[in-house]
């Protein structure tokens, strides 16, 4: 537990990807198998749920603690994170357990789930006590589910990868669904990670899907394309579809779907099921599941038989509302059915075709939808322009279409693993953001490195333009990115200066900051008050030559609607 | 009638009619200590506690009209009897005790608890009322000894020096890094000063502080291998800087209270965050309060609005004091003052 521990704070220390490579490799050639199970588990994003309702914990913490509940939360709100403020009050002890990180998980902290607050009131002041400091952290952060920290999977590959004298790929192949929730990480699927490669893999593989080959921004002027990326001849161009990412894996008669996040969602999309009986074994196939229908015609078009609305994209605010469900009714599969949009085959007839250029893939794929001939399987239209500024030209539909902008693979690119360059390249061309004007008045305290600082921000705009006579700001959107750690700290003292009042961890401050805030989507909303919804608002810069009266009216963002 | 108010100047004593570290200017300042947030220019008379002259005259200029009392020696002004106390924050830092009509008060500036070798021990004072700071007022905030804390920073140092890496500790020019110079093991190499730290060296030494040799960073020729085995201290300001750029490949620290908290060391973006503060911590607080017999408090600074309801419920007639301490720089790495809004209860 404290050699996890000690890892958890160096990662945490630093921001040298090196530095991070360095340190979990010392961790993976010293940690025993069973601990290096769990530790590649927490590492590469897995989280058993919630051991211990985060209301018992916080009950626990308090009495044991000797503080008030009120003293806590203040606590708590000065460190914006639940483990540190509970391991920042404990008394403190020195380090006793002698324990690993496995046998603290599985013979301590998971026998903790679904015991009765008595049982848990008895058990966990005794676990703690054993426990230094930075280990209590971890410790209550593995209980709460909320142990992250800055690696990623694929620097996690590497570093496995390079101790093992492995392939990357290959690791990261065997990495997939290592966080699913139905395994339980274990000496011997640690040791299964870093084995020798064998000749028999492939047959091994099951439902198991490829990495995820991951694009790159472009943000340049069209102007330099030419220079950048050579003639548009050379790429094979689509748009950039807002959807969920997904790999649909059929082999041994048996279908899998996996999100991005390499999170196995086969039943969130039964209307997919289908496909298990018109793909042929052997297949997998990479495209968006997106939000399909035909959109309810507005009333203008409503009586014109002339132009029947095709099926498109809808809006990704449509499918979010299937997300979050737990069970999917017949209602919400009638009003968001899905398709897929392919726009890639990883594997054909059982073989690994990553290795085949982008478009002798394409137009494989390409066949096996025919052949497929199901509805739910479409694939992503490949645009073709005259030239880049062509393109361009196409891309300012964007919006209208429904899509971010567009993808641009290189013809004779490869297949690559994560965001790597080396096997080919792809490219998001997405268009500019929506953005407004909008004013800062509530603001409250951040998480992790902005603990402490107010650096979520609540943000309105006025409900009628500048000539009304009376007028008020309505909220509209959250914001806590897009700023620099400077401006951060003088927004951080003027919200400090002009509080006006406090509600728990909200401070509403004097309306004088104005924002422009981009967001990718706009939708009308019933559950804010504004009536509308923006997707992913974030602060583009700060505008301090406005006046709060300068700012935006919902207007603007109802005109952003059509 | 209160001994002491809140005014738009500062904390003014109306029966003996002169501030305590007032934030404009006034005709008569009474100065608990040298840091800028205490101390500011302009004012016709100062008075402070006689070891924190040097420091005064090279922060506010030579020619200041100050008088200075030694520690415990009282002075009558306007029927108001006052003397200073060692606060223990840093050299030449008091409390204030005010005698007046059989009531005491004691404003304490900022003040530190555990006795550090550079400034005289925290004295508590026995008083009705006792104004306090409240920088570090919440229970997450308790220090480690600091003969821990220097041990780490002698093993991160030690550990540099064998990787050929210069060690920079970025800490507050005044006070923490004279402690710092006087806490470390000065036997494990060179110790490098940044030019804002050099001349507090000066006035530390010639008050009879202990500090070991230093080498004022400017004067050494870039290159020079020395620079590798060095620990260097330097302002908070100085990171990022062009000047850091001398030291090649270099470690770096940051001595604070705030670093005690994971988003603040975060934030800082240094590779090392040492727990090392000149205010008390909860604890501290408590204890100091607690010493002072006081039954009235009232909180400066800080986590005015916890402190204040934390004494409350323990019995005491707490209230806040809205002023503007804990401003400067030198106190305040990054926020950091959890609030000077928040003047509530």
């Amino acid at each position: 537990m404290k050699d996890f521990a000690l890892l958890y704070a160096e990662l945490d220390a630093t921001t040298s990807s090196n530095a991070k490579l360095a340190a979990m490799q010392h961790y993976f050639a010293e940690a025993a198998p069973e601990d290096a199970a769990w530790a590649v588990y927490f590492l590469s994003g897995g989280r058993p749920r919630q051991l211990v309702p985060v209301r018992i914990l916080r009950d626990l913490a308090v009495a044991f603690s000797g503080l008030s509940v009120w003293l806590f939360e203040e606590s708590y709100q000065a460190v914006g994170d639940l483990a540190e403020t509970i391991s920042l009050v404990l008394p403190e002890t020195s380090h006793t357990s002698t324990d690993g990180l496995a046998v603290w998980i599985e013979d301590k902290l998971l026998p903790l789930r679904g015991a009765p607050p008595e049982v848990l009131a008895e058990r966990l002041p005794g676990l703690w006590s054993q426990l230094d400091r930075p280990s209590l952290m971890l410790c209550i952060k593995l209980i709460t589910g909320s142990f992250r920290v800055g690696v990623s999977k694929l620097l996690v590959t590497r570093a496995l990868a390079s101790m093992a004298h492995l392939d990357s790929k290959r690791v990261a192949q065997r990495l997939v669904g290592y966080t699913d929730l139905s395994h339980r990480p274990s000496a011997a699927s640690y040791v299964k990670l870093i084995a020798p490669e064998s000749s028999d893999e492939h047959a091994q593989r099951g439902g198991q899907p490829y990495p995820f080959f991951l694009a790159h921004a472009l943000s340049q002027p069209v102007e330099q394309f030419e220079a950048l990326l050579g003639p548009a001849s050379h790429w094979q161009v689509e748009w950039k579809w807002d959807g969920i990412r997904a790999q649909v894996v059929k082999r041994d008669g048996r279908l899998w779907i996996w999100s991005r996040g390499e999170e196995l969602v086969t039943e969130r999309f039964p209307e997919l099921e289908s496909l298990v009986h018109c793909l042929p074994d052997g297949t997998v196939i990479d495209g968006e599941i997106v939000a399909w229908k035909t959109a309810r015609p507005s009333t203008e078009d409503a009586f014109d038989p002339q132009t029947p609305a095709a099926p498109a994209v809808q809006p990704f605010a449509l499918l979010q509302q299937r997300i979050g469900r737990k069970t999917l009714g017949k209602k919400i599969l009638d009003e968001v059915p899905v398709v897929v949009l392919a726009y890639d085959l990883l594997e054909w007839q059982g073989e690994d075709w990553r290795n085949q250029p982008q478009v002798t893939r394409r137009t494989q794929l390409e066949q096996v939808i025919s052949a497929c001939a199901n509805p739910v399987l479409l694939p992503s239209p490949v645009l073709t322009g005259e030239d880049w500024f062509d393109l361009a030209r196409q891309r300012e539909a964007s919006r209208s279409l429904g899509v971010e902008g567009m993808m641009l693979k290189a013809r004779d690119a490869l297949y690559g693993v994560g965001r790597t360059k080396d096997m080919g390249v792809w490219w998001k061309w997405k268009v500019d953001p929506f953005s407004v004007d909008a004013v800062l008045i509530y603001a409250q305290r951040g998480h992790g490195r902005r603990a402490s600082l107010y650096s979520d921000y609540t943000f309105a705009v006025w409900d009628a333009p500048a000539d009304a006579s009376e007028r008020t700001l309505v909220p509209f959107a959250k914001a806590y990115s897009g700023l620099t750690d400077e401006e951060m700290r003088q927004v951080d003292s003027i919200v400090r200066k002009t509080t006006v009042e406090k509600f728990g961890p909200v401070s509403s401050v004097k309306p004088s900051l104005v924002f422009e805030l981009g967001f990718e989507g706009i939708a009308l909303s019933k559950r804010h008050k504004s009536g509308i919804a923006v997707r992913f608002p974030r602060m583009l810069r700060w505008r301090q030559d406005k006046t709060v009266e300068e700012a935006d009216n919902l207007g603007t963002l109802q005109d952003l609607l059509s | 009638m209160d001994l002491v108010i809140a005014r738009p100047e500062g904390l003014y004593c109306p029966a003996g009619d002169f501030y305590i570290d007032p934030w404009r200017p006034v005709e008569r300042a009474v100065i608990t200590h040298a840091h800028g947030d205490h101390a500011k220019g302009g004012n016709q008379h100062y008075l402070a506690a006689a070891p924190g002259e040097g420091i005064l005259r090279t922060r506010l200029g030579a020619d200041i009209n100050l008088q200075t009392l030694p520690y415990g020696l009282p002075l009558t002004h306007h029927g108001v009897t006052l003397s200073f106390h060692p606060a223990g924050h840093v050299l030449g830092s008091a409390q204030v005790r005010l005698e007046y009509g059989g009531e005491v008060w004691v404003a304490s500036g900022d003040y530190k608890i555990e006795p550090d070798g550079t400034c005289a021990p925290f004295e508590p004072v026995r008083c009705d009322t006792f104004i306090t700071e409240s920088t570090f007022g919440l229970p997450i905030y308790r220090w480690q000894p600091q003969a821990q804390v220097f041990a780490e920073i002698n093993q991160w140092w030690q550990a540099n020096a064998a990787a050929d890496k210069a060690s920079v500790l970025f800490c507050y020019s005044f006070g923490k890094a004279q402690r710092i110079l006087h806490g470390i093991d000065a036997s494990l190499g060179p110790i490098l000063v940044h030019g804002a730290v050099e001349p507090l060296n000066r006035v530390y030494r010639q008050s009879g502080v202990y500090l070991p040799p230093t080498i004022y960073a400017g004067e050494v020729k870039k290159n020079d291998p020395m620079m590798r085995k060095a620990l260097v201290l330097a302002p908070p300001s100085a990171g990022g800087s062009t000047w850091m750029r001398r030291f090649g490949d270099y470690s770096d620290g940051f001595a604070s209270g705030w670093m005690r908290l994971r988003g603040t060391r975060r934030r800082r973006g240094v590779d090392r965050g040492f727990v090392l503060s000149d205010h008390a911590d909860w604890p501290g607080l408590l204890w100091a309060i607690e010493q002072t017999g006081a039954e009235r408090v009232m909180v400066t600074h800080g986590s005015v609005g916890v402190l204040v309801r934390h004494l409350c419920e323990l019995g005491l007639d707490a209230q806040s004091f809205n002023t503007e301490y804990g401003d400067d720089e030198e106190e305040n790495p990054v926020i950091e003052e959890p609030d000077i809004a928040e003047v509530l209860t």
